[in-house]
C-alpha cells in the first residue's frame, strides 16, 4: 500500500496562502540535481507554423531550401502571430503536414528540415545595447526572435511587453513558481544560468516601464532562490526574490499576481488592468539571449523525467526536435509507459506519437507508468468536498459535474463553469476518481458550440429577413412601377382619347358648326 | 509503444480513494471501539458483530435487488463504516435483533432507497438511531455498568444475553450520565445536587461510565478524530463548530443558572458528543462542503444538542440535532457557497481600481 508523504499532508504556509489548491507529490528529486545539458543535433528538424496562440505563421522558404541557422523561414501573420527561425542549418525537405504536438493528433502545417550537421549561424539579428534602446526597439526585437511565453502558454511575449501603451503598468513578476510536479527546467535554468535571466528580466522591465519587479519561486527551489537573490539587479532595476509557498497552481497567473501583491484580478479582466504584467523565468532568458546576442528563439530547456525513462535528464533541445530522439537520448523507457506528455501531469497534453516534435512551449516530456497515471476506475461522488477545497477559483466542481452530467450546460455557467481555470485540482483531489475538469472542458466546449450555433442561426435568420425584405421590397417596388405604369397608360389612354375627340369632333356640334357655317 | 486512447489530464491522481477514506475512519474508530467492547463484554461483541455484518449483508442484498454492480460498491467499506456507527451507539446488552433492525434501517432505509452510495439525504446511522430511540425506549435505555470483559458475562452467557433476550445477567443495569441528569432534574432536585452522584470527570474521559456501546471514552473518540484531522479525511470546521457551540451555549446558561444547567465539561464528556463531533457530523455526504457553510450546520448542530439535551423529552439529543440539520444542508448549499475569485460574493466581477489607460482619456 502506497502512502502519502509527510510533505503532501503537512503544508504549514497553506494559511498565508492562495485559496484552495493541492500538494501532489513533486516528484521534482528524479531531475532536479541533473544539470541542464545540450542535446547532440537530431536527425530531423520539424517545425509547426503554430507554435503559439494567433495565427500561424506563413511559411516563406520552400522545399529544397537551404537555410541557416537563425535564418526566418515563417513569418508572423498579423499582430497577434510570432516569427519561426531554423534552429539550425540544413535542407527544407517539406513544407506540408504533420503531426501536431497535441492531444489529437491531428496534422498541421510544418516544415521539416534535414540538418546538415554544420549548424552554421546565419545573420544574427541586429544586436540591441538595452541600456540606450527605446521600449519599442526591445519589444520589436523580441517580435523578430519570435519569441513566445515559454511557461507554456506561448503567448506572443511582444505583444505583452507592448502592453505599456494601453495600460497604466506598475509591476513586472517573473513566474519561476514551476509549480506543476516533476519539471525543474526552470529550476535549473535559474540556478546555472542567474546572471543571464537578470538581465533579461531588466530589459524586459525596461520595455514595460514598471517600478518594481518580483521574481516568484516556489520555496521548494532554494538554490534557485539563492542563485537570483545574489544576480537580482540589471539595467538599474533591483528586483525582489518573493518566495511563494509550494502549492500547485501557484503559476497561475492571476493566483501568483494575488499571493504577490495582495490584489485580486477581477473575472473576464487582465492582470494588467491592475498594473502587473507576469513573465516566465524562461521567457526572460530567451529575451537576454535576443536583444544581448541577437539570437531568435531556436533553442529551449526541457525536463525529461517521469519513472518511465531510463535516464531522466534537463535538457537544452532545438525546437523541433522530434520526443522520440530525445527519450532514445536519454536511455530510452524503463518499461512501457501508460502515457507520454507533453508538459507537466497536472496540465500536460498526452500525445498519441512520439515523433511529435519538441514546440517552444514544450517544458517537460513526461513517459508516465502506469503506477504514477490514475486509476481508470470511478466511484459515485460521496460529497467530499474535496474538490471544492482544492478548487483555487471557489467553485463547487462535485455540483457543476452534477449539472452537466444531467444536462443543465446554462445552470453550469451560472455557478461559475466559465471561471474555471481548468488546473485539474478537483480531479487531482477527487476520491472517487470522477473526471471532473474533463467534463468541464466538454462543457466548455459545448457551450461555445451552441453559441457558435445560435451566432450561426441568429447571422442565418437575420439574412433571410433581410432577403425577404429586400425582396418584398422589390416587389412592392415592381408593384408600384405597375400601378404608375397602369395609371400613366390609363392618363396616356385619357390624353389620347381627349386629343382623339379635340381633333375629331362629335358630329352633333359638326353639324352644328356647319349649320352655322351653312346659313 | 502501443497507442492508448487519448485520456484527458490530470495525469496524477492523489492516494486518497473512497474505500481508503472510509478505511481511515474505521481505523479511526477502533481504539474507543476496541475500548467499548472490552468495557462491555461478550454480550457487545456479539451485537457489535451482527450489526456490522448484517449492514454489510443488506447491502449486497440491495445492490443484488437494484442490479448494481455488487464487487466495487461491497469492497468500498461504506456499509461496513455505517453499521459499525449503529452498532456503536447501542445499548451494549441490547439484544441481537436490535442490532439488526438498525443496520436495516441504516442501510435499506436511510441509503439504498436514496440511491445508495453518496445520494442518502440524511446521515444512516443516526436515522437508524432515531427510529430505534423512539421504537425501541425500552431497549434503547437500558444501560449496563462497564465491568470488563473478563468480569462480566461469560462467553456462552454472552451468547444468551444477545441472541436468546436472556435477562438474567447480574451486572449492575445503571442510568448513563445524561438520562440520570435528566431525570433528577424533572425530579427537582437542583445541580448542584445531581453533580456530587455523577461519576467523576476521570472516568467520564477515560470511559469508565454506563452509556452507549462505543461512546464513553472521549478521549479515544477525540483521539480517532484527530488521525481523522491529520489524515486530511475531515477538516477541523464542524468539529470546532459542534464542540464550541455546546460549549459556549452550557457555559453562558450554566453561568446564569447553575442550578438548572450542566456545565460545559459535562456536555463535552458525556453521550456521543464526541462521537457526533467527529465522526457522525463530518459525515461527507450529510454535511455542507463550504467552510461557510460547515460553520453554520456545526454551529446548528451544536444548539440543537443544546437544546433538546437541556428543553427536551430525550436526555441525548445527537441523532435529532444531526437529522435536522441534515435536512437544511441543500439549503445550506444553496446559499453559502464560496466566493468565486475575482467576483464578488453576489458573483458580480470586481471593479479595478485602476482603469486602463484609454478608459481614462
Amino acid at each position: 500500500m502506497r502512502l502519502p508523504s509527510i510533505a503532501t499532508l503537512f503544508h504549514p504556509l497553506q494559511s498565508f496562502s492562495i485559496r484552495g489548491g493541492i500538494h501532489p507529490e513533486t516528484h521534482k528529486h528524479l531531475t532536479s540535481e541533473c544539470e541542464i545539458e545540450t542535446m547532440p543535433m537530431p536527425t530531423l528538424i520539424r517545425l509547426p507554423l503554430q507554435q503559439h496562440i494567433g495565427a500561424e505563421a506563413e511559411p516563406i522558404v520552400r522545399r529544397d531550401d537551404l537555410v541557416l541557422k537563425g535564418q526566418l523561414i515563417a513569418k508572423a501573420r498579423g499582430p497577434l502571430s510570432a516569427n519561426i527561425h531554423a534552429p539550425t542549418s540544413g535542407r527544407v525537405i517539406a513544407v506540408g503536414h504533420f503531426v501536431a504536438p497535441h492531444a489529437s493528433g491531428l496534422p498541421v502545417p510544418t516544415i521539416t528540415l534535414r540538418p546538415d550537421g554544420e549548424d552554421r549561424w546565419g545573420p544574427h539579428l541586429p544586436r540591441l545595447r538595452p541600456e540606450n534602446a527605446s521600449p519599442e526597439e526591445i519589444a520589436a526585437q523580441v517580435a523578430a526572435a519570435g519569441i513566445v511565453g515559454m511557461g507554456g502558454a506561448t503567448f506572443p511575449s511582444a505583444v505583452k511587453l507592448n502592453l505599456r501603451a494601453k495600460y497604466d503598468l506598475t509591476t513586472l513578476i517573473l513566474n519561476g513558481a514551476e509549480c506543476e510536479p516533476y519539471l525543474t527546467c526552470d529550476d535549473r535554468l535559474m540556478r546555472e544560468r542567474a546572471e543571464e535571466i537578470a538581465d533579461g528580466i531588466g530589459i524586459m522591465a525596461r520595455a514595460l516601464g514598471v517600478k518594481q519587479v518580483f521574481v516568484a519561486i516556489e520555496s521548494n527551489k532554494p538554490q534557485a532562490i539563492e542563485a537570483m537573490t545574489r544576480y537580482n539587479r540589471a539595467l538599474g532595476y533591483t528586483f525582489k526574490v518573493h518566495v511563494v509557498p509550494t502549492q500547485y497552481p501557484m503559476g497561475s497567473e492571476k493566483h501568483l499576481v494575488k499571493m504577490i501583491t495582495g490584489r485580486e484580478t477581477p473575472a473576464r479582466a487582465l492582470t494588467a488592468d491592475l498594473g502587473v504584467v507576469v513573465h516566465n523565468i524562461a521567457t526572460a532568458h530567451a529575451v537576454h539571449l535576443a536583444v544581448r546576442y541577437g539570437e531568435p528563439l531556436i533553442a529551449r530547456t526541457v525536463t525529461v523525467s517521469g519513472h518511465g525513462i531510463r535516464r531522466p535528464a534537463n535538457l537544452r533541445v532545438l525546437i523541433g526536435t522530434p520526443v522520440s530522439e530525445i527519450i532514445a537520448h536519454c536511455g530510452g523507457f524503463t518499461e512501457e509507459p501508460d502515457r507520454l506528455l507533453l508538459g507537466g501531469p497536472m496540465m500536460g497534453m498526452p500525445i498519441q506519437n512520439p515523433r511529435v516534435p519538441v514546440v517552444k512551449g514544450t517544458n517537460g516530456i513526461l513517459a508516465l507508468t502506469a503506477a504514477e497515471t490514475p486509476e481508470a476506475k470511478t466511484m459515485p461522488c460521496i460529497r467530499c468536498g474535496r474538490c471544492v477545497q482544492g478548487c483555487p477559483v471557489g467553485l463547487t466542481p462535485f455540483e457543476l459535474n452534477a449539472r452537466i452530467h444531467a444536462g443543465d450546460l446554462e445552470g453550469a455557467a451560472k455557478v461559475g463553469l466559465m471561471d474555471c481555470l481548468a488546473c485539474g485540482c478537483c480531479s487531482y483531489n477527487c476520491p472517487a476518481n470522477l473526471p471532473l475538469v474533463q467534463s468541464f472542458q466538454f462543457a466548455k466546449g459545448k457551450l461555445a458550440e451552441r453559441q457558435s450555433r445560435k451566432h450561426q442561426q441568429e447571422e442565418t435568420k437575420r439574412l433571410a429577413a433581410a432577403r425577404k425584405a429586400r425582396e418584398e421590397a422589390i416587389l412592392e417596388a415592381k408593384k408600384q412601377m405597375m400601378l404608375k405604369r397602369k395609371a400613366e397608360m390609363a392618363a396616356k389612354k385619357k390624353a389620347e382619347e381627349a386629343a382623339a375627340a379635340a381633333e375629331m369632333p362629335p358630329p352633333a356640334t359638326a353639324t352644328a358648326i356647319q349649320g352655322e357655317a351653312t346659313p | 509503444m502501443t497507442m492508448h486512447m487519448p485520456v484527458a489530464g490530470p495525469h496524477t491522481h492523489t492516494l486518497f480513494t473512497v474505500s481508503r477514506t472510509m478505511l481511515t475512519v474505521v481505523v479511526a474508530l477502533t481504539p474507543a471501539t476496541l475500548f467499548g467492547l472490552w468495557q462491555f463484554g461478550w454480550p457487545a461483541i456479539f451485537l457489535f458483530l451482527t450489526t456490522v455484518l448484517s449492514a454489510w449483508v443488506f447491502e449486497v442484498a440491495c445492490l443484488w435487488i437494484a442490479k448494481k454492480p455488487i464487487r466495487p460498491f461491497a469492497t468500498d467499506g461504506s456499509a461496513i463504516l455505517s453499521g459499525w456507527l449503529v452498532a456503536m451507539t447501542l445499548p451494549p446488552y441490547a439484544p441481537w435483533w436490535v442490532g439488526t433492525i438498525g443496520a436495516f434501517i441504516a442501510i435499506v432505509l436511510a441509503k439504498q432507497i436514496f440511491g445508495g452510495l453518496g445520494q442518502n439525504l440524511f446521515n444512516p446511522a443516526m436515522v437508524a438511531r432515531a427510529m430505534l430511540v423512539v421504537a425501541l425506549p425500552v431497549q434503547m435505555t437500558t444501560w449496563i455498568a462497564p465491568v470488563g470483559l473478563l468480569d462480566g458475562p461469560s462467553f456462552l452467557h454472552g451468547l444468551s444475553i444477545t441472541f436468546l433476550g436472556a435477562q438474567d445477567f447480574d451486572a449492575v443495569s445503571s442510568a448513563s450520565t445524561l438520562s440520570h441528569i435528566k431525570s433528577q432534574i424533572s425530579a427537582g432536585a437542583t445541580m448542584g445536587e445531581i453533580l456530587p452522584t455523577l461519576a467523576d470527570l476521570e472516568s467520564r474521559l477515560l470511559g469508565f461510565v454506563p452509556g452507549s456501546l462505543g461512546e464513553t471514552s472521549t478521549l479515544l473518540l477525540a483521539l480517532g478524530g484527530l488521525l481523522l484531522l491529520v489524515t486530511r479525511i475531515i477538516t477541523p470546521t464542524i468539529p470546532l463548530a459542534v464542540l464550541g457551540t455546546i460549549a459556549t451555549l452550557s457555559a453562558v446558561c450554566s453561568f446564569f443558572a447553575p442550578d438548572r444547567f450542566a456545565p460545559p465539561i459535562l456536555h463535552l464528556t458525556s453521550g456521543s458528543t464526541m462521537l457526533c463531533a467527529f465522526f457522525i457530523a463530518t459525515d461527507y455526504v450529510t454535511s455542507p462542503v463550504s467552510t461557510a457553510g460547515k460553520w453554520v450546520y456545526g454551529i446548528g448542530i451544536g444548539t440543537l444538542i443544546f437544546v433538546i439535551r437541556t428543553f427536551g423529552a430525550f436526555p441525548e439529543g445527537v441523532a435529532f440535532a444531526v437529522l435536522l440539520m441534515n435536512s437544511v444542508t441543500p439549503l445550506i448549499e444553496t446559499y453559502i457557497r464560496p466566493r468565486i475569485f475575482g467576483r464578488s460574493r453576489s458573483g458580480k466581477p470586481l471593479g479595478t481600481t485602476k482603469p486602463a489607460k484609454g478608459a481614462t482619456k
